[in-house]
């Protein structure tokens, strides 16, 4: 599968709610009473049919229900969405249908439901297998609980889960990271998110004082966790993405699309869109939101349609983000101009540099470019 | 007119101690403006001026008051600058003075510069009488400063008004002070024209307006007059006085009148501050005491950010100098950030006042070098020159010797902080000349203290050394002879001309070190590792690296993230194109002005 071509689609569906905000998430989520969370549903079943006529002509290749936490809400509550997606939209029979799990909010039965309704693919947020660690993330769930959503993910029959885990955390150290790496490894899921963690602004961590690893340490971690998982047959395909064996058959359809700039297609409170080339996203105060479904009203804020140097910044700083980097043959396709021809100035200082490299008809960051993607990224932008 | 109705005065006073608050009220009980025209202060034009609560250059305004004895009396306040680069300036405003009012804050009393300004106000023959303002704060003690302006200062204190100008508290009496104590001026109308030049501006339309105060004779339209220090020579086009924002024409300008004159004249730079205008064909026999050209004291490299800049930044500096004539200059190459300008200002104040400007009625984008002050170099031919730009400084082996300018320092300080502040003004290479008790609680520090030693941060040192209690003032003395050395700064092994600067010898080491280690914080990490260096005459005396960075990645980027994460990306761009290359190195612009900081650092 390539979303290549402009009628495929994937729908991102938020779902903004979690039993407790961790202290470094900056998503948008909150706890909610079941009242707010019924009409929220409601509200988002009515988006998707208000929605869904002007996306008649594309077919759906995934879906992806984020958060928030989507385990937490009853599974009727998402299957019923499901249910209004593969009655409003053309979904392809074989698209990649995943959901965002935390442990100790799903249960065996939760699972199955989702595996009945046509959910083929589970991610699941481990974060660490260090107790102390995630007690100081603000996680709900201990190492325990992790394996138990583990063991009946398995049970309920899905081949196709990823764990996410995190580097670069207060109070961790090389060897209880390394330890967390070689846990998620053992239990060989099909995909592992390996993230270092942001401390970004407007969450508690932003203003705490936290004891992060020092600059060696965070290296190292970074480091290792591409050794490890190479050495147990896990290749990246992307800055923070690694998938069981060789091929594409692991890796995350959906997430692709992000960097390929394929058409996706927000549903729910404050989720993003990017159809041809148009980006768009959803209001994010909920009462709003459900204010203006129940009148009908869209609840699209925001829009951008992106012009072509836009559209060729975004095209080379998400397609970086791909192991394999940018097909430059692509590139010429959309543009009609060669990559070399805009860009040929930052290519040369950062081959030079031995950031990037070419691969065939693809332009790619080299190891050491990856480490510093951002430096060349921003090379990008005009 | 009748000059037994004139009255031409200043008010002085130390910095926040109310002196434009009172001007305000003032114009405000005299009702030449109404309510609604008053912005809160009518004196001080400039946005600048506003933002510190500083008054920069001299300005002049007109009052009508009727007094008690039922007689109109005309007043003419002239506006002095209130800082030590504008010391000329001062000197001149009073001299077109007859008498001022002292403006003493009833909760901090005498200060040094309220000395200072008294004290200058003296010297030119001016009546002080004094008004206690603030005296509706909790913490006013007006019977204490009454007498320590009579202990201290030595004028009559004991009927000076109590006023609060803020709340219009008193002001009746101030205005009748004005009347009672401050002479009537006493020129002679039937002699040759002399006037003193107090300041000029200058209008895209009418050229120089010239602010005078007559002494003798007439001025009017139509007349030819002759600036007497420069010999230029004009036909007077217009005559006035000053309305509150705006000019008034009048027919002429008699002995005793302040007002002002415009005559065609289309460079400032012939109408000197301090001057003497007279009458070409009846010109007075000499010209008025005081006259002095002014030379600016500090220097620094001013450059645009961006290159393509440099044309606007002209322009700017162009039109900035039509009204100030003690701006001065020059073009100057840098090979680190390409063409610019090195200029010349009055002090630190007028520097950041002109770079305040520049940056925000010119909208650009400025590098700023680190200031320094002039030195002369004696050379072994036997030749001397000025030395404004460190990096023109000779190779040393053709030194004979150098000078660097020595100011007489006085600092006023409670008792406690006399230590604190010995300490600092030893570490600033200051020669102790006395100390003087005032009170038993306040002492006068008199210091030399050299000029380069004090042009950065030297203010607030003292400010924080004595818990904000100390105060200060200072006059060149002039140049001595001082054993100075030009520190060198490498970055990444290239000398970097723009970062040099002079320093006293046994000062370079230290200097070094901390330059390099507020460079080592300014310079951003990059993809290789950066050695920052410290050399005099070629040696190395520091060193710093900046370590390579090695990890610089956005962990996450999804579907709702990338509109977030592009706008990280241009910010990053962003930062870049603000950076100056240097080599392979980009240095932010702050970092030309890490010389200032250096002690802020410990």
């Amino acid at each position: 599968m390539h979303p290549d071509s402009n009628l495929d689609l994937s729908i991102y569906v938020h779902i903004p709610f979690c039993a407790r905000k961790c202290l470094y998430c900056d998503f948008l989520s909150f706890a909610a009473k079941d009242d707010l969370i019924k009409d929220y549903f409601d509200a988002l079943s009515k988006e998707i049919c208000l929605t869904a006529d002007t996306y008649k002509d594309y077919r759906v290749r995934s879906v992806f229900f984020g958060g928030g936490t989507p385990s937490l809400p009853d599974a009727e509550y998402i299957c019923n969405i499901l249910r209004a997606l593969f009655s409003n939209f053309n979904i392809s029979k074989d698209a990649e249908i995943s959901i965002e799990v935390n442990p100790g909010t799903a249960s065996f039965d939760k699972l199955e439901h989702y595996k009945a309704s046509g959910i083929n693919r589970i991610s699941i947020g481990a974060q660490s297998f260090d107790d102390d660690e995630l007690k100081r993330l603000g996680r709900i769930h201990d190492s325990a609980a992790f394996y138990r959503t583990y063991e009946d993910a398995v049970r309920a029959g899905f081949e196709n889960i990823n764990i996410d885990i995190m580097s670069a955390l207060p109070g961790q150290s090389l060897d209880s990271y390394l330890s967390t790496v070689q846990k998620a490894v053992e239990l060989k899921p099909s995909h592992i998110s390996a993230y270092s963690l942001i401390v970004e602004e407007g969450t508690p961590f932003f203003d705490m004082d936290l004891d992060l690893p020092n600059e060696d340490d965070d290296r190292a971690m970074y480091h290792e966790t591409k050794r490890i998982l190479a050495k147990n047959g896990y290749h990246r395909y992307e800055i923070s993405n690694y998938a069981l064996g060789d091929g594409e058959k692991n890796e995350c359809y959906h997430n692709k699309v992000y960097w390929e700039r394929g058409n996706y297609l927000g549903l729910g409170l404050g989720s993003s869109s990017m159809i041809n080339d148009v980006r768009f996203s959803n209001i994010t105060d909920i009462m709003e939101y459900i204010n203006r479904l129940s009148k009908s009203d869209t609840v699209i804020c925001e829009r951008e349609e992106l012009d072509e140097k836009s559209c060729m910044e975004e095209f080379m700083f998400l397609g970086l983000r791909l192991v394999k980097g940018v097909d430059t043959e692509l590139f010429y396709k959309q543009f009609g101009r060669t990559v070399r021809d805009v860009y040929g100035d930052v290519i040369d200082k950062c081959k030079g540099l031995g950031l990037l490299e070419n691969n065939g008809n693809y332009l790619r960051l080299t190891d050491k470019g990856l480490d510093v993607s951002n430096t060349v990224m921003a090379d990008f932008i005009f | 007119m009748d000059q037994s109705k004139i009255r031409n005065f200043c008010i002085v006073a130390h910095i926040d101690h109310g002196k434009s608050t009172l001007a305000d009220r003032m114009i405000e009980k005299t009702g030449v403006l109404t309510m609604r025209e008053m912005t809160s202060q009518v004196l001080d034009n400039m946005d600048i001026e506003r933002e510190r609560g500083i008054t920069i250059k001299s300005q002049a305004v007109r009052m009508i008051y009727k007094a008690r004895d039922g007689q109109e009396y005309t007043f003419n306040m002239i506006d002095t600058p209130g800082h030590v680069d504008f010391g000329y300036e001062v000197s001149r405003s009073l001299a077109a003075c007859d008498g001022a009012i002292l403006v003493v804050d009833a909760t901090q009393g005498v200060e040094a510069q309220t000395l200072a300004n008294v004290y200058m106000a003296l010297d030119h023959d001016l009546d002080v009488f004094p008004v206690i303002n603030k005296i509706d704060l909790p913490s006013a003690q007006p019977d204490e400063v009454k007498e320590e302006i009579e202990d201290v200062i030595g004028i009559e204190a004991q009927d000076a008004p109590l006023i609060s100008a803020k709340n219009g508290i008193g002001i009746e009496e101030v205005l009748e002070a004005v009347v009672q104590k401050i002479p009537a001026p006493t020129g002679d109308a039937g002699k040759p024209l002399t006037a003193l030049i107090f300041d000029s501006i200058y209008d895209s339309y009418r050229g120089v307006i010239v602010f005078v105060r007559i002494r003798d004779g007439v001025i009017r339209k139509g007349m030819k007059v002759r600036f007497m220090a420069t010999g230029a020579e004009s036909e007077v086009v217009e005559v006035g006085y000053f309305g509150p924002g705006r000019f008034i024409p009048s027919d002429e300008l008699s002995a005793g009148d302040v007002g002002y004159f415009t005559a065609s004249i289309k460079n400032i730079q012939d109408t000197r501050v301090g001057d003497t205008v007279t009458d070409s064909a009846n010109p007075c026999s000499e010209a008025l005491p005081g006259y002095k050209k002014v030379m600016p004291m500090v220097y620094c490299g001013l450059y645009p950010a961006d290159s393509a800049h440099y044309s606007d930044l002209r322009d700017a500096l162009e039109k900035l100098q039509l009204n100030d004539a003690s701006l001065f200059y020059e073009p100057e190459t840098s090979q680190a950030l390409g063409f610019g300008f090195r200029a010349g200002f009055l002090g630190l104040l007028h520097l950041e006042v002109i770079q305040e400007r520049l940056e925000r009625e010119y909208d650009l984008n400025l590098v700023t070098t680190a200031p320094g002050v002039v030195y002369k170099v004696h050379k072994n031919d036997g030749t001397v020159f000025d030395l404004t730009n460190p990096t023109n400084l000779p190779d040393p082996t053709e030194i004979e010797y150098m000078e660097e300018p020595i100011v007489n320092g006085e600092i006023m300080v409670t008792t406690e902080y006399v230590g604190a502040i010995m300490q600092l003004c030893q570490e600033r290479r200051g020669k102790y000349l006395s100390t003087d008790y005032i009170e038993q609680t306040r002492a006068i520090l008199k210091y030399e203290l050299p000029l380069n030693e004090i042009i950065y941060d030297f203010f607030d040192a003292l400010k924080s050394r004595s818990r904000g209690y100390a105060s200060f003032d200072y006059e060149l003395k002039g140049y001595e002879k001082s054993d100075l050395v030009k520190l060198d700064i490498l970055i990444n092994r290239e000398e970097v001309d723009a970062l040099s600067f002079i320093v006293h010898k046994d000062g370079a080491y230290e200097r070094g070190r901390k330059m390099c280690e507020k460079l080592k914080e300014e310079i951003p990490r990059h993809l290789f590792e950066i050695p920052i260096q410290a050399a005099v005459g070629g040696k190395i005396i520091a060193r710093e690296t900046v370590k390579a960075y090695r990890k610089d990645v956005l962990a996450k980027c999804y579907g709702g993230d990338i509109t977030r994460k592009k706008k990280l990306l241009e910010k990053q761009k962003e930062g870049k194109k603000k950076m100056r290359q240097i080599g392979n190195v980009e240095v932010p612009q702050a970092a030309f002005l890490s010389v200032l900081k250096l002690d802020s650092a410990d």
